[in-house]
């Protein structure tokens, strides 16, 4: 409510130094392009489209969110990138490469904890590395130092021979976060990451996650469903809209970098917030109230 | 209040309550077991001879039915003979556990009847051998294909309609069939535990490796995992401690067939020792001996926990000392992390 009366500027509004920026992004090159995807699953009455001409491109060290209402088809969208699923329409070219199925060009991040169980968060963070059998062309620095690096750089370094059920859910995700950047994908995707932590724990991670991408040379496609985290977090925000999935919105973020969270009640973040509270959650009416008869006595009112 | 805590659905209940009814569960049986044997009011249907006085069909040391022994006493007062002397005794095939018990040490040192029969720990060693076999030829095939049927879904629809089917055929059924084919020996032994164990081994392995959790391969193979790497780097780790359980299930169900199997052909081990006791109504070590199978499947399986636990660490909840110390140190590291971020932000 607040925030539809305090005089907000428009979230197109640009300062120079934010307007500088997106110019300086827009000259790096395209690492990842998606043109005209499309996701249609077979019901069991009729065909549904999930993702209708969804295109978009994302430059290389970008931050870009995807963010929309649930049903919108944005955990389909980004199992597609990672090749986990197939598109029915449309190509995903990958610096000028059109891909097909999973691969480690492409690391990725999952709600769930994924960590295999069986392995400590060493030899978790030595898969990837393992499997190629290459430590990323470095000669002299062996899998394990270099999975130990990355350890490092999570903070876990206390914690790598422990096993995954010996770490907090947190803990588990920069451990995922590692094992995924260790492998040095072009893209990292994330599926809700921070979904199942507590309100805490993901405040934390967010600030991890923007220290580890300002020092790692990476690209990262981010999906959420919270609106703060997507502004906290993003350059860009890809906005979907649902039945079908199509892409409503990309809106370039004018909040200032470095983020903080003291950002979270600035003018820039709130226009942001508003505008997305306006392509999401359109009119809160007739929908959302519920038909409820009354059950309390004639005076007793809470407001 | 307290007799509430006992019955709040799935609530641990603390250790030394736990032990205690775990010890208890062993010793109701055995209070059951003995208020038959050493409280003649309980039940005691029969009449053990002490003096058979004048009547002559008795002798010293032999069981009567009560009913009968009365009668001949009455019988012998009318006709001004001396009565037999007794005292109430349940029947020969239930023995009491101070008999029972005994006999575990008797059974182990008394020499078999005839030369060339086997001791009893020959039997038991024999048994455990026929037994082993059998598992060991039945694990050899039914667990690599239940993983591929798991695995695969070509495997699954190749065995798994015809394993259902013949898993529903009883393993004595086909007794006489080993016995024809394999002699009167071990062979056919050793067939009815692999019959009675592949089919319900290669299902459940199926089904277990089937309840791998999907996400594990999906990030593997967003690392870069496919194919055969998959197979062995993610799935075989993944199922390993869930098999290991499974077997020891198996285990157990393959004693339940030995039994069944020590009859056909020649009898040999347990089983024939047993059936051998009892024909010479020696139920005190009818009993000892089955007791026995008992005490030697509970020991393995205790074993083969424990070794569980020991191999699949990650999986068990309890943990080694050397964890126990590294958590004390990573919390201290913890907290000082913790002090660094809030650090950070001010």
């Amino acid at each position: 409510m607040t925030t539809h009366e305090v005089a907000l500027p428009s979230y197109l509004e640009q300062s120079p130094e934010v307007r500088d920026r997106f110019r300086r992004i827009a000259e790096r090159p395209v690492v990842l392009k998606v043109n005209r995807l499309g996701k249609t699953f077979d019901g069991v009455k009729e065909r549904i489209q999930a993702l209708r001409d969804i295109s978009f491109q994302v430059r290389r060290r970008e931050f870009i969110s995807v963010i929309g209402p649930s049903g919108c088809g944005k955990s389909t969208l980004i199992r597609i990138l990672a090749g986990l699923e197939e598109q029915t329409a449309g190509e995903i070219l990958l610096d000028d490469r059109e891909v097909t199925g999973p691969g480690r060009d492409r690391g990725m991040v999952f709600q769930g904890y994924t960590l295999f169980p069986w392995l400590t968060v060493l030899k978790n963070v030595m898969f990837g590395l393992e499997l190629s059998g290459a430590t990323n062309g470095i000669v002299g620095v062996s899998a394990e130092q270099e999975a130990r690096g990355w350890i490092e750089m999570v903070g876990l370094e206390a914690f790598a021979d422990a096993y995954p059920h010996e770490l907090s859910g947190g803990m588990k995700q920069r451990v995922a976060i590692a094992r995924a950047l260790a492998n040095r994908p072009r893209i990292l995707l994330m599926d809700e990451p921070f979904g199942a932590l507590d309100a805490q724990t993901r405040c934390k991670m967010q600030s991890y996650l923007l220290q580890i991408w300002k020092n790692v040379d990476v690209t990262i496609i981010f999906i959420t469903h919270d609106l703060d985290e997507a502004i906290y977090l993003s350059d860009r925000i890809v906005v979907l809209k649902a039945n079908p999935g199509e892409v409503q919105e990309v809106i370039e973020v004018p909040v200032e970098h470095p983020r903080t969270p003291e950002q979270f009640l600035s003018r820039e973040f709130l226009a942001v917030k508003k505008r997305l509270e306006e392509l999401i959650h359109p009119s809160k009416e007739a929908a959302d109230m519920l038909p409820i008869i009354r059950m309390t006595q004639v005076d007793d009112d809470v407001y | 209040m307290a007799r509430a805590r006992y019955f709040i659905i799935w609530k641990e209940l603390d250790p030394q309550r736990r032990r205690g009814f775990q010890i208890f569960s062993f010793i109701i049986p055995l209070a059951i077991w003995s208020l038959v044997s050493y409280c003649p009011a309980v039940w005691h249907p029969m009449m053990k001879v002490s003096d058979p006085g004048d009547i002559t069909h008795f002798t010293a040391d032999a069981l009567i039915e009560k009913g009968a022994f009365y009668r001949e006493n009455a019988r012998a007062a009318e006709e001004r003979r001396r009565p037999a002397q007794g005292v109430p005794a349940n029947p020969v095939y239930l023995p009491a556990p101070h008999e029972v018990a005994a006999s575990f040490y008797k059974a182990f040192v008394t020499p078999p009847r005839l030369p060339d029969e086997p001791w009893l720990h020959q039997s038991l060693w024999h048994s455990i051998k026929v037994i082993v076999w059998g598992f060991l030829i039945s694990s050899v095939i039914a667990v690599p294909l239940g993983i591929l049927c798991g695995t695969y879904k070509i495997f699954s629809y190749l065995t798994e309609p015809f394993v259902e089917f013949y898993r529903y055929l009883p393993a004595p059924a086909f007794g006489a069939l080993s016995v024809a084919v394999l002699g009167i020996y071990d062979g056919p032994k050793v067939a009815i535990i692999v019959i009675g164990t592949f089919f319900q081994q290669v299902l459940m392995i199926s089904t277990t490796t089937q309840r791998l959790d999907p996400a594990l391969l999906e990030a593997a193979q967003t690392l870069g995992a496919r194919g055969l790497k998959l197979f062995t780097r993610v799935v075989i780790p993944g199922i390993l401690p869930d098999v290991y359980r499974d077997m020891r299930i198996l285990l157990g169900w393959a004693w339940t067939y030995l039994i069944v199997a020590e009859v056909m052909g020649k009898s040999t081990g347990i089983t024939w020792f047993i059936n051998q006791q009892a024909k010479y109504r020696i139920y005190d070590n009818v009993y000892a001996a089955i007791i026995m199978i008992g005490i030697i499947g509970i020991t393995t399986d205790v074993f083969l926990a424990w070794l569980g636990s020991e191999l699949f660490v990650w999986k068990s909840r309890k943990k080694s000392a050397l964890s126990r110390l590294r958590t004390v140190y990573t919390s201290s590291a913890a907290k000082s992390e913790i002090v660094q971020v809030t650090h950070d932000h001010a």
